[in-house]
């Protein structure tokens, strides 16, 4: 039997706020443990919290950029449970009246747009984090988390592949980018993502069994770890068994997936709206201030990129799934516009290298040490003949690890090209001196000795001649066989 | 002159015009206390040493100030669920035995900035949850009118202390009736105001909508000084009402004329004390001989009020005190694991009552219970919401009894928790709906204990409320009447 995969996933996105969700303390990443908490955050008896209002703007934008019907009014609800890093025994989320429903969002899958629902978005705020491993005899919280604010985006079981979620959740980052609402990064854990996975028998329309898959700490994570469920769900069917309704966790070191807790063992939340918090109210105007405040977004920017600037629509893609690639390229183009050669340079040699060197999770482009600037001056100097493609690409590498200019670059390493015709001609005659067998069999009618030859030039002058150059004089020089061997006998006697 | 006897207002007067100083007013209630404690225990924590020192600025202020506040070196109790910085704040809980918060709840902040001196913190039912101060878990109040007697609840603390001068004002909270019915049984005025209209911030929640700060006082003028004082929009609660503070004590004019107060029928059945009722009525009538028009309405969905109550506030209270759970502030019991953790430092730290409240509160919650429990209730407490609305619609007030019996004896009920919270059957309508209601002595029972009679507002309308009860109090003398203990 053939079976068809069905997928909804779950993101939680960390808003780029300054303040936590409830109280004033801020949302910086990487403070000292403990850091960023007050009472409110850390739950201490009367403290109430307060809604921060770009919380519920962040809401909105992302909502409107996602089709979503933005509620007039709604509620926050408390979620129960203990733990450790949930100071109040409670998380404060949103439950049966959310304040976005029932938008979508279109990905490309094989060049097809696909349209993938979203249910809801709701605002709620993050735990802190419980430290197992620092101290033998006991687990420490780190409260500097706990407010922050969260977005949790919630897909229809709308995805039909593992590589449809990654494309989902490539395009959701972009957009949430776009936004200026979440930075996206999954490594730090402000962009987070479960799956709902199941299978069935292809042709048939009720959903199976669903497991939830947690510790999907990156794109590879999902991918990967989606992959592994949708066979071991069809492995177990074929076989004649049946599956649990649980939680899994994807191991990526053995690239598996474990249960973490059956359906049985499922918490009852206990939601009920927050008593300490008014329902929160929207009006019209506001909301079409917000609407009106919209940055273009990934599509809109890809259709103009190709339409402005001539460049090929798989190039495009490219730059625009990420927000500050397609800022990096803009800005870099207003140093030197040549749209072509500069997006070749960062969908190949930049990606490559910030892959290479595994910034691509990490950083913000725009944060990279090659400066838009610089790499337009590099290309630039191509496009002026002062280096060649061949010289760039060490120019290139050398301004990734230093930061510096091109200019400087070349200047302090001796590679400018060499282009003015006396010195070329000066340092091909040296070659043909040097190899006057090579040069005779090539007038003998040799061709293939034209290809060493310059070679040969290229290594004497460490490829700093321009190469078209060379080539023509070379070529001159060789027509006018006798005229060399002459003059070059001469000087050699 | 017994200074610690006096009132706010009177005390405040005297103490401008340079009759005595704060040093010396705070000096006579901390004799009163060290003379009457022994036999009362209204204090679970006495804060003499920063009283006394605060005295001593509020003297300094009283020099320099052109234009002193009224609470200027009035020495005031406040009830031990309020933070107070710097000073242990239990909520009479194991839990909390040894917290000492880092910051002042906004009540006590605007008391501190306006002059006032906290002699220490009050008694209370464990949590607030109890209407007789016994399920404190460090000891029972006693009633100064009758010392084996409670002093109710859950404000108890407070209301003894204040009518044995144990301190000039008292703030407590009111959930249920926890401000009014211990000011019933004890012979002082407590007032509840509208929801929203004092700040919750840094008040232990116990049911957070029906929470409310109130003042007690010893009479009438002294409890519409209190509210200005307190009420107020604070951008640290969500829930507080953003609108302007009346001058409450400029409609104490003692002119009712006209006012019309209804009198619902379902308030006056069986299981009321009769010299309660009796009392009441006669209460009723002085006013009306004060110019009031009497009429009687109705409030249908009284009979829902009790059970309603116990369903709403126990759930809420049952996810407001998940945060004792052991992990940063607070009682811990050390244990094998994290479970086995949470379970024991819960179990010791918590009474039975406070435990049996969150257990109903956890079931009124829980998947499968919702609906038929915490929704249908709050759906019959906009029942009991719209009930009032259309009494107001023919009346400016409504006067019912604080509470269908004088102070019960020590140990009474507390084996029968369904007795206990009968108790609060007249007062948890107005924690449903919100609106503000004010007890005030109206006479004394056949063995010499006082009777409270509530008069119930519109929403954010204390100030008739507080001036029928001046115009009544006006001609009376119940609130002159001290206990003899």
């Amino acid at each position: 039997m053939k079976y068809e995969t069905v997928v909804g996933l779950e993101v939680h996105a960390q808003l780029l706020t300054q303040s936590k969700i409830f109280c004033g303390c801020s949302t910086k990443f990487g403070q000292a443990p403990n850091h960023n908490t007050c009472p409110i955050c850390t739950g201490f008896p009367g403290v109430l919290p307060v809604l921060n209002k770009k919380v519920v703007e962040f809401a909105i934008r992302a909502g409107l950029a996602t089709h979503c019907e933005i509620a007039r009014w709604s509620r926050l609800a408390r979620k129960n449970y203990f733990y450790p890093d949930l100071p109040k025994g409670y998380q404060i989320s949103q439950y049966e009246l959310p304040i976005c429903t029932n938008g979508y969002i279109d990905i490309a899958v094989n060049m097809v747009v696909k349209r993938i629902r979203l249910t809801r978005i709701h605002m709620e705020e993050d735990a802190g984090k419980n430290i197992h491993d620092l101290r033998s005899d006991a687990s420490l919280v780190d409260l500097n988390r706990a407010g922050v604010p969260l977005l949790e985006i919630v897909s229809e079981p709308d995805i039909r592949s593992a590589e449809e979620a990654g494309n989902y959740l490539r395009t959701l980052r972009a957009m949430l980018q776009y936004l200026e609402i979440c930075d996206g990064n999954m490594e730090e854990g402000s962009f987070r993502c479960d799956a709902n996975v199941s299978v069935r028998p292809e042709g048939t329309t009720a959903l199976g069994t669903k497991v939830e898959l947690k510790n999907l700490n990156s794109f590879k994570a999902v991918e990967k770890g989606i992959e592994f469920e949708i066979r071991r769900q069809i492995e177990a069917l074929s076989d004649g068994g049946r599956l649990i309704q649980e939680t899994r966790l994807w191991d990526p070191d053995r690239e598996e997936t474990r249960s973490m807790r059956t359906k049985e063992f499922a918490h009852d939340y206990r939601y009920f709206p927050d008593p300490d918090l008014l329902p929160v109210a929207i009006d019209e105007e506001w909301i079409d201030e917000i609407r009106a405040s919209l940055p273009e977004l990934p599509g809109a920017r890809k259709v103009r990129l190709i339409s402005q600037y001539d460049i090929p629509s798989y190039h495009a893609e490219l730059l625009t799934n990420r927000k500050d690639v397609a800022d990096y390229f803009e800005s870099t183009l207003i140093t030197h516009r040549n749209p072509t050669a500069i997006a070749n340079w960062i969908t190949g040699d930049l990606f490559r290298l910030l892959k290479d060197r595994k910034l691509d999770e990490k950083l913000y482009i725009t944060d990279w040490p090659v400066q838009p600037d610089n790499l337009a001056a590099m290309v630039a100097l191509i496009d002026q003949g002062k280096i060649s493609g061949k010289l760039a690409k060490t120019v290139f590498e050398a301004m990734a690890d230093s930061g510096s200019s091109p200019q400087e670059i070349i200047a302090e390493k001796g590679l400018e090209q060499v282009s003015d015709p006396e010195s070329i001609e000066k340092a091909i005659d040296q070659v043909l001196i040097a190899h006057r067998k090579q040069v005779a069999d090539y007038q003998a009618g040799n061709q293939k000795i034209f290809g060493f030859l310059v070679g040969q030039i290229m290594k004497a002058t460490q490829g700093k001649v321009n190469p078209q150059k060379a080539n023509e004089i070379l070529k001159r020089k060789l027509t006018e066989g006798n005229k060399i061997s002459a003059t070059s006998g001469r000087k050699l006697d | 002159m017994n200074l610690a006897a006096l009132t706010l207002h009177e005390a405040g007067e005297k103490l401008r015009k340079r009759e005595f100083s704060a040093q010396d007013l705070t000096e006579a209630v901390f004799r009163r206390i060290s003379e009457t404690e022994e036999k009362l225990h209204s204090y679970i924590t006495l804060s003499r040493d920063a009283a006394l020192k605060e005295a001593k600025q509020a003297d300094e202020r009283l020099k320099s100030d052109t234009n002193p506040r009224s609470l200027l070196g009035i020495p005031i109790a406040v009830k031990d669920n309020f933070l107070t910085r710097g000073i242990r704040t239990t909520c009479a809980s194991k839990f909390l035995e040894n917290f000492i918060p880092p910051y002042d709840c906004t009540t006590v902040k605007k008391l501190r900035a306006s002059g006032a001196i906290i002699t220490g913190k009050t008694n209370l039912d464990e949590f607030a949850m109890g209407s007789s101060a016994e399920n404190s878990a460090f000891f029972a109040t006693r009633n100064p009118w009758d010392t084996d007697r409670v002093p109710g609840g859950s404000s108890g603390g407070s209301a003894a202390a204040l009518a044995a001068d144990q301190c000039i004002v008292a703030l407590g909270t009111d959930t249920g009736g926890s401000i009014r019915q211990p000011a019933a049984f004890c012979g002082v005025v407590g007032l509840k105001p509208t929801y929203g209209r004092v700040s919750r911030y840094g008040i232990i929640a116990f049911a957070s909508s029906m929470d409310q700060v109130g003042p007690m006082t010893k009479d009438v003028r002294d409890c519409a000084l209190m509210l200005e004082a307190i009420a107020g929009y604070d951008p640290a609660d969500s829930t507080s009402a953003n609108r302007p503070v009346p001058q409450y004590s400029a409609s104490l004019t003692g002119d009712v004329k006209d006012l019309r107060i209804g009198i619902p029928k379902e308030y006056f059945v069986s299981g009321i004390q009769p010299d309660v009722e009796q009392a009441v009525r006669t209460a009723i009538r002085q006013l009306e001989r004060n110019g009031v028009a009497i009429k009687e309405i109705s409030l249908p969905h009284t009979d829902y009020a009790v059970a309603v109550y116990y369903i709403v506030a126990t759930a809420e209270a049952s996810s407001n005190l998940a945060r004792y759970d052991g992990m940063r502030y607070g009682h811990r019991a050390y244990a094998k694991d994290l479970t086995e953790t949470y379970m024991l430092s819960r179990a010791e730290g918590f009474g039975p009552e406070v435990k049996r409240r969150i257990m109903l509160g956890t079931y009124a919650l829980s998947a499968g219970y919702y609906d038929a429990y915490y929704l249908k209730a709050q759906r019959v407490r906009t029942l009991i919401k719209k009930d009032f609305d259309e009494a107001f619609k023919s009346c400016d007030a409504i006067i019912v009894p604080t509470a269908p019996t004088t102070a019960f004896k020590i140990g009474e009920k507390t084996q029968d928790p369904l007795r206990m919270y009968l108790s609060d059957i007249y007062t948890i309508s107005a924690n449903l709906t919100g609106l503000p209601a004010i007890s005030l002595p109206c006479g004394f029972d056949s063995e010499g204990l006082p009777i409270g009679m509530q008069i119930i507002g519109k929403h954010f309308d204390e100030s008739t409320i507080l001036a029928i009860a001046y115009a009544y109090e006006q001609s009376t003398d119940w609130h002159k009447r001290k206990p003899n203990f």
